[in-house]
């Protein structure tokens, strides 16, 4: 477990929108997922995904349905909106510009400035 | 349909709560399971896979609340926890919360009382339609500002304004009612024809009357009340069209006049019949000099204005004096707005009672206020707990406020109870209120209490929430509940002083009132009203027609017969005027002088039209000459009898006896046979400033044959009792059936009665004030007492620690006591400087006090005082015998 990191602010919302993208998820799925496509690399506090997800759900960017588990339990399963999709392309945009922007000024040499 | 909708939406977010609570847990629990499934399938035990599993999700309670505020439904959710949690605190101090709600119910009770008397009296409008537009009219003569309009006159302005849509005049009247069972003695209203439909009230049954049956010689008719008509008629349709037969002639029965119509006539008297004016047997009626009591309403058309009204009815009244002077010279006619009519003077006692009762209100909450900041310390412990669980300080002080709300809400349920009963039972002792029949707790009532609840609520918890929010966690947490005291006891002391000062304003104002009150009873009225019964007799109805002197040998006879039944001492009857209760006046000039040739250029003077022993039973005294004998009647040369304020006013100091007047009424001369004392004929207190104030005495017996054909529908009796005014009557009823079963007499009061009459509405207030102020007391006396043995009961340490090391038992006596008087002490001197400000208002309401009275300031200040020591010795001597070696002990 070495080289993680602790995700920054407002980051989680993000990462969640961008999981269930890939398909309906319960919350332990969605965690799962982060975890897979970060390649364990992000830390996250596991209970703070559920006031994350109650949000997004109140915002109208997941729906929510309670359905049944791999393993048979019944589970309540996260799917993104159609607004959810617009707001992953937007956060992916405004996430991409921020790290352009900071990569290349990361990047920066002495005689440019 | 917004408020249907909007509790939909409360109810299916409640609902919606408790599903989702339990979805939630669902939830989270199954996160921790899937988890701890993983972890075991890596290789570790189910304990520890679990132990991992919890310890990785973090908060549980701390992400439930999140998810909860997240969710959305926070406001509703929080609340109803909030009202649970809060319900369980009280029940859990039951005689705290007792007090409480007891103390708020007596404050909110008091005033949701007082306010649904205003709220009736004041605020509602008048039960017509367009209320706002009917105005009270009178005749304005030299003497009166409202006098009586003569029937003719009336008949006059009616026809000749522009402003009025219409206009009637009534008067109060009584008929003896034969035919239907035993005789009886009913309240009548002899009214215009358009007497119902200027108020806009239209009958329940039958019709009302037209135009020109109030004429004379009209057919006989009648309207009966709806309480008269359940009480005869068992409220059956069958009444209209049958015939009542009062004073001997027969009435047809038209229509039934609905019950809230007695508003107007006030509750004292309750109207059973109303009878077209010309069916009066009156021959004055058509004299346009004669107003016999008659005044009027009028509707002022829409868009007039009062001013307007002023205006036109001044043009009328004068062209009505030109074309007759004689009668109408220097009359004008006076409008007041029908409401002022018949509220009167209760608006100011309403409106200083409804102040009165906010203090009260505001003791009342500084004193649960007081309690609650006294429960905040002891709950200082948890609260620090739950702040460190990581309750919010918002969080918490909503919670403290919901519990106080809670408690207001509470009291003002309890509160209502009481102001419903208390008006009850207030009205039911005190019927002089206007319009009284219409108080009652409406929409308007709850409202208001709801709101002064909630607010009351939201106040007195501000300040013991406000502490929780500087309240010190740490130190609380470690000093193992003993918090600090300081500051919180000088917001008690700041509390104790404002009660006090409070109470303090209204016991002068009640003392003030108290004092008033015993001046006017001290007044003299210049007769002895103790065992005098004054009371109506009605002749048999036959009578009317009988001739003048069958009619002076009846009432010869009734005089003679009832003076000589036992129990009675003297007896007189009278007619017309009668102290403090009803006024009539003689116009007349003095001798040698000229006719005048208008009424208004002759001299005015209070008539009583009397028999030869009415001296002897009101016990006026006779200052020279002699007073009516038997052979004073109408056989003899005419004779009169003056106070001594005619006397001075007409002949100076010289002597009135042997001295001659000339009369309108019964025309000719008179000699004055005798000069008597001032009788207050007004009022206890205002009698000596008004204008009209010379009394002159006739006897009875040598009025006009026309006058006394007049007295046999009603004739006052005054009998001066030695033994029980009831037993008095009670024979008298006897006595006088014997002489004729058609003969009735009714409406028995004895005059002290008659006096506490005309002091009801200050007694009114004075009662109502004096339990204000006493409650007021009371509960600023519990305040101090609460404060003070609380303080007591945070001292013990140090006061046993005090007299460990010597102290003496009275010193610390004296350290309590000095606390609580200084409170006490501080709060008279701000009470004082309140009420010297205050008790102006009151000034209108007092008689012969003034506003600033030392004696009644002083009194106050020393009672309130003398009870605060009390409320501070009783937990001193607890103090005093603390105990040290049990104290250090517990250190």
């Amino acid at each position: 477990m070495t080289g993680q990191a602790q995700i920054l602010p407002g980051t989680l919302d993000l990462l969640i929108l961008k999981a269930a993208s890939l398909g309906p998820l319960h919350g332990y799925g969605i965690l799962l997922r982060i975890e897979q496509i970060s390649r364990g690399a992000l830390l996250i506090e596991q209970g703070a995904l559920y006031p994350a997800l109650f949000r997004l759900v109140r915002q109208g960017f997941l729906k929510a349905n309670w359905g049944t588990s791999e393993n048979n339990r019944r589970a309540k399963f996260y799917e993104l909106t159609a607004a959810g999709r617009k707001r992953l392309r937007q956060e992916e945009d405004g996430w991409n510009r921020l790290v352009s922007a900071i990569a290349s000024a990361l990047s920066a040499r002495a005689e440019e400035a | 349909m917004k408020i249907v909708a909007s509790l939909r939406f409360l109810a299916s977010s409640i609902f919606r709560r408790a599903q989702s609570e339990d979805e939630m847990d669902e939830e989270l629990r199954a996160h921790i399971r899937d988890r701890a499934d993983d972890l075991e399938c890596c290789g570790l035990s189910r304990a520890e896979a679990e132990r991992r599993a919890r310890l990785e999700f973090g908060g549980y309670q701390k992400f439930k609340e999140e998810c909860r505020e997240a969710a959305g439904t926070h406001f509703v959710e929080t609340l109803a926890q909030d009202v649970r949690y809060g319900l369980r605190m009280l029940r859990r101090s039951p005689g705290f919360t007792a007090v409480a709600v007891l103390t708020l119910a007596l404050g909110i009770g008091a005033n949701a009382g007082v306010f649904s008397v205003v709220n009736g009296v004041l605020l509602n409008p008048l039960p017509f339609p367009h209320p706002e537009q009917l105005v009270a009219l009178h005749a304005s003569k030299p003497n009166f500002s409202t006098g009586s309009i003569p029937f003719l006159n009336f008949k006059d302005w009616k026809a000749n304004n522009h402003t009025f849509s219409d206009m009637a005049i009534s008067r109060g009247t009584s008929f003896n009612l034969t035919g239907m069972g035993e005789s009886e003695h009913l309240q009548a209203r002899l009214v215009s024809s358009d007497f119902f439909s200027v108020l806009g009230v239209n009958p329940l049954l039958g019709r009302d009357f037209a135009p020109r049956e109030d004429e004379v010689g009209a057919a006989p008719l009648v309207m009966i009340s709806e309480g008269f008509w359940r009480r005869k008629f068992g409220g059956s349709p069958t009444a209209i069209g049958r015939t009542l037969t009062l004073d001997g002639r027969d009435f047809t029965i038209i229509g039934v006049a609905p019950s809230t119509f007695d508003v107007f006539t006030g509750s004292f008297r309750t109207v059973d019949v109303y009878v077209p004016i010309g069916q009066w047997g009156n021959s004055a009626l058509l004299n346009r000099s004669a107003g016999l009591a008659f005044h009027g309403i009028g509707r002022l058309r829409p868009g007039a204005t009062a001013e307007q009204a002023r205006a036109d009815m001044a043009g009328v009244t004068a062209a009505l004096a030109k074309e007759y002077p004689d009668a109408n010279k220097d009359t004008g006619a006076t409008l007041v707005p029908l409401r002022q009519q018949l509220l009167g003077d209760i608006q100011p006692v309403l409106l200083m009672l409804l102040g009165a009762v906010g203090f009260v209100l505001l003791i009342a909450c500084v004193n649960v206020g007081n309690l609650l900041l006294a429960r905040a310390n002891s709950r200082t412990r948890e609260v620090a707990i739950r702040s460190a669980l990581g309750a919010s300080a918002g969080r918490l002080v909503r919670q403290l406020l919901t519990e106080s709300v809670l408690l207001a809400l509470g009291g003002g349920a309890l509160g209502l109870l009481i102001a419903n009963w208390g008006t009850r039972a207030a009205l039911g002792v005190l019927p002089a209120l206007p319009r009284a029949a219409e108080i009652g707790l409406d929409h308007r009532v709850l409202v208001l209490t709801f709101v002064i609840s909630l607010l009351a609520g939201i106040f007195f918890g501000l300040a013991p929430a406000s502490r929780v929010l500087h309240a010190d966690v740490q130190g609380t947490l470690k000093e193992g509940g003993r918090g600090a005291i300081g500051s919180k006891q000088r917001a008690q002391g700041v509390f104790i002083v404002l009660e006090t000062a409070m109470a303090l304003v209204l016991l002068v104002g009640a003392g003030l009132m108290i004092r008033s009150l015993a001046e006017l009873w001290r007044v003299n009225p210049g007769f002895q009203s103790q065992g005098v019964l004054k009371f109506g007799l009605s002749l048999p109805p036959t009578m009317a027609t009988a001739p003048p002197e069958a009619i002076r040998t009846q009432l010869r006879e009734i005089e003679s017969k009832f003076a000589t039944t036992p129990g009675v001492r003297a007896v007189s009857l009278s007619w017309g005027a009668l102290p403090l209760e009803m006024d009539d006046e003689e116009l007349f000039w003095m001798q040698g002088q000229p006719k005048p040739t208008s009424k208004m250029d002759m001299n005015w003077a209070l008539r009583y039209t009397v028999g030869p022993d009415y001296l002897t039973a009101m016990r006026i005294p006779l200052l020279s000459g002699r007073f009516f004998t038997k052979q004073d009647d109408n056989h003899a040369p005419l004779v009169v009898v003056l106070d001594e304020e005619f006397a001075r006013r007409f002949f100076g100091s010289g002597n009135a006896v042997g001295k001659r007047v000339e009369l309108l009424d019964p025309p000719g001369e008179a000699e004055i046979v005798g000069v008597v004392r001032h009788v207050k004929q007004w009022s206890l207190d205002t009698d000596s400033q008004e204008k009209l104030r010379a009394q002159m005495y006739l006897p009875l017996l040598q009025q006009r044959d026309d006058e006394v054909s007049q007295m046999v529908p009603g004739v006052d009796v005054i009998v001066l009792c030695s033994v029980s005014p009831t037993a008095v009557f009670n024979s008298l009823r006897h006595v006088s059936t014997e002489m004729n079963a058609d003969q009735v007499i009714y409406g028995e009061q004895t005059m002290d009665e008659i006096i506490a009459g005309t002091l009801a509405a200050r007694q009114f207030s004075m009662i109502l004030l004096g339990a204000f102020a006493a409650v007021a007391l009371m509960l600023a006396m519990i305040g101090v007492y609460g404060v003070i043995s609380y303080s007591v009961g945070r001292r013990t340490n140090e006061i046993g620690i005090r007299i460990a090391l010597g102290a003496r038992r009275s010193h610390v006596l004296a350290l309590i006591l000095g606390e609580g008087m200084r409170m006490a002490l501080t709060g008279t001197i701000l009470g004082v400087a309140a009420a010297m400000a205050l008790t102006q208002l009151l000034s209108e309401m007092l008689f012969n006090v003034g506003a600033h009275d030392p004696l009644t300031f002083v009194c106050v200040a020393i009672v309130l005082n003398t009870v605060a020591a009390v409320a501070c010795w009783i937990p001193a001597r607890r103090a005093m015998r603390v105990d040290p070696m049990v104290v250090l002990r517990y250190e």
